[in-house]
């Protein structure tokens, strides 16, 4: 296989994995107009499906948008082709996770997967715990929380953690790439 | 006090009810047990799936939503208040109706069945389909005076895939209206409140934050209800603006309406203390 077609089959893979053709996008930009988000991604999200409609999967795979992406779909219930971006973002990330290649923005990476930490653990996340804990130091959580918010946060951590009786059950669900590479 | 029969119904509180947003939790159960509907907690639920696990690994999210499936009674419709929660439940029971060999390696892995029938419902869609004619009835404030924002945040937009689905489109504002308070419906009540960019990056979510609560204000609104609790936390926790608004839990309203007295272990969990609010409009002492 040439590399053309290989780039192109890439792009095959995400729409099959996320079950969104995204051929019929004509890069009207409504996505871009609704994403709350979109200054603190590299690209925006319509020029994330052109970097694969051109073949450019790294560039994909590698962006901050990706990762930037919260899934809200406010850009899908615009998008006049009823195209799911938000399956695209997904289906990217799990392959940029899967394909080992540089992520985007490492540090929200750090965060899912204290999430899955907890979950594994527990069975449940515990949110405000795990910001609190996540990364104290090489992100400035506390830097930005006055006085009450720091109460607040200790009153809210008052019921942690909430935990699965048959946690065996729980970590016979842990058997993906998680458990390979941690 | 007259008599009014009870519903039974599978309660999923998810993990943001359960711990951070317990306020939201104890007066959801509160006022349902006003209006005669029993929230049953599922035995030993885990976490939906939701965001972290679907990020990481789309088979993990299967299975832990599946799971929660596998632990719900037949017989009775499974709540639950978080619209994520929701959409993941909903989401793996479409996945698992149409994948019969995952859904038997899952079963075999639980030794269960996995209840594929099961409604799942939010509580707002409880209240519209079983509450509505009680509500009138069981009320005992008015929430005259309380112009709420009903914030919706994304919980209402949905993948197209989900399109068909029911959801609470308005019915914030239906029932808090029969109620006495009045909507205010031109502030930003459908921006994303930043979900886990709030932990990550709280330097891109703070001005969006605050860009709803201005809307909020100069909407001459006195505050804002929320459907999901985590839009709750980050509308309070990342705001930075002059004027502040307390944000409530749609339940915490709910409860008070109809004559909950237990509210001050509610509200003390709040970053923007509603009390002087309440306390202007008589609605609490
Ligand atoms: S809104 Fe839809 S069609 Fe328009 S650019 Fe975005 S994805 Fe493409
Ligand atoms: S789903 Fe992602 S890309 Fe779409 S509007 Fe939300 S954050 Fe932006």
């Amino acid at each position: 296989m040439d590399t053309a077609s290989q780039k192109r089959s890439l792009a095959d893979a995400v729409m099959a994995r996320s079950g969104t053709n995204f051929k019929a996008c004509y890069q009207c930009r409504a996505c871009a107009g609704g994403c709350p988000f979109i200054k603190a991604m590299d690209y925006p999200p319509n020029a994330v499906l052109r970097l694969l409609q051109y073949g450019m999967t790294q560039e994909a795979l590698t962006c901050k948008t990706i990762w930037v992406c919260v899934g809200c779909h406010t850009c899908s219930s615009q998008c006049p082709m009823g195209i799911d971006l938000a399956a695209v973002m997904d289906t990217l990330r799990l392959m940029a996770v899967e394909e080992g290649v540089a992520i985007g923005s490492p540090h929200i990476l750090d965060f899912h997967e204290e999430v899955l930490r907890s979950l594994e653990r527990y069975g449940r996340a515990h949110k405000l715990g795990i910001m609190l804990r996540h990364k104290m130091s090489t992100k400035s959580w506390f830097k930005d929380l006055d006085v009450g918010l720091k109460m607040l946060a200790k009153r809210k951590l008052d019921l942690w953690p909430s935990k699965v009786k048959d946690i065996k059950e729980i970590a016979g669900l842990f058997q993906c790439y998680w458990r390979e590479t941690s | 006090m007259s008599q009014i029969s009870q519903m039974d119904f599978s309660y999923f509180p998810g993990c943001s009810l359960a711990t951070t947003a317990v306020e939201s939790s104890l007066s959801m159960i509160k006022s349902a047990r006003i209006l005669g509907l029993n929230l049953i907690e599922l035995e030993d639920w885990n976490c939906c799936g939701s965001s972290s696990a679907s990020t990481l690994c789309k088979n993990l999210a299967l299975a832990m939503a599946a799971r929660n499936l596998s632990l719900a009674p037949a017989g009775r419709p499974l709540v639950a208040m978080c619209p994520r929660c929701l959409h993941y439940l909903r989401s793996a029971q479409l996945c698992l109706r149409d994948d019969g060999e995952t859904r038997r390696n899952l079963e075999e892995q639980f030794g269960r069945p996995i209840n594929l029938d099961v409604e799942i419902i939010h509580f707002m869609e409880v209240l519209v389909r079983y509450g509505l004619n009680r509500l009138g009835e069981k009320a005992r404030r008015s929430l005259k005076g309380l112009k709420f924002v009903p914030y919706y945040g994304c919980t209402l937009a949905r993948p197209p895939r989900l399109s068909r689905q029911k959801y609470f489109q308005g019915e914030m504002e239906n029932i808090l209206t029969a109620l006495g308070a009045e909507p205010v419906t031109t502030a930003l009540s459908h921006r994303c409140c930043g979900s886990f960019l709030s932990a990550t990056d709280p330097e891109v979510v703070t001005p969006l934050v605050n860009e709803i609560i201005d809307s909020a204000v100069a909407s001459r609104a006195n505050c804002l209800v929320t459907a999901c609790a985590m839009c709750q936390l980050n509308l309070e926790i990342r705001c930075t603006t002059k004027t502040r608004l307390p944000i409530f839990h749609f339940s915490e309203i709910l409860a008070l309406a109809l004559g909950a007295e237990d509210y001050e272990e509610w509200f003390v969990r709040h970053l923007v203390d509603p009390r002087p609010l309440l306390q202007d409009l008589a609605l609490v002492a």
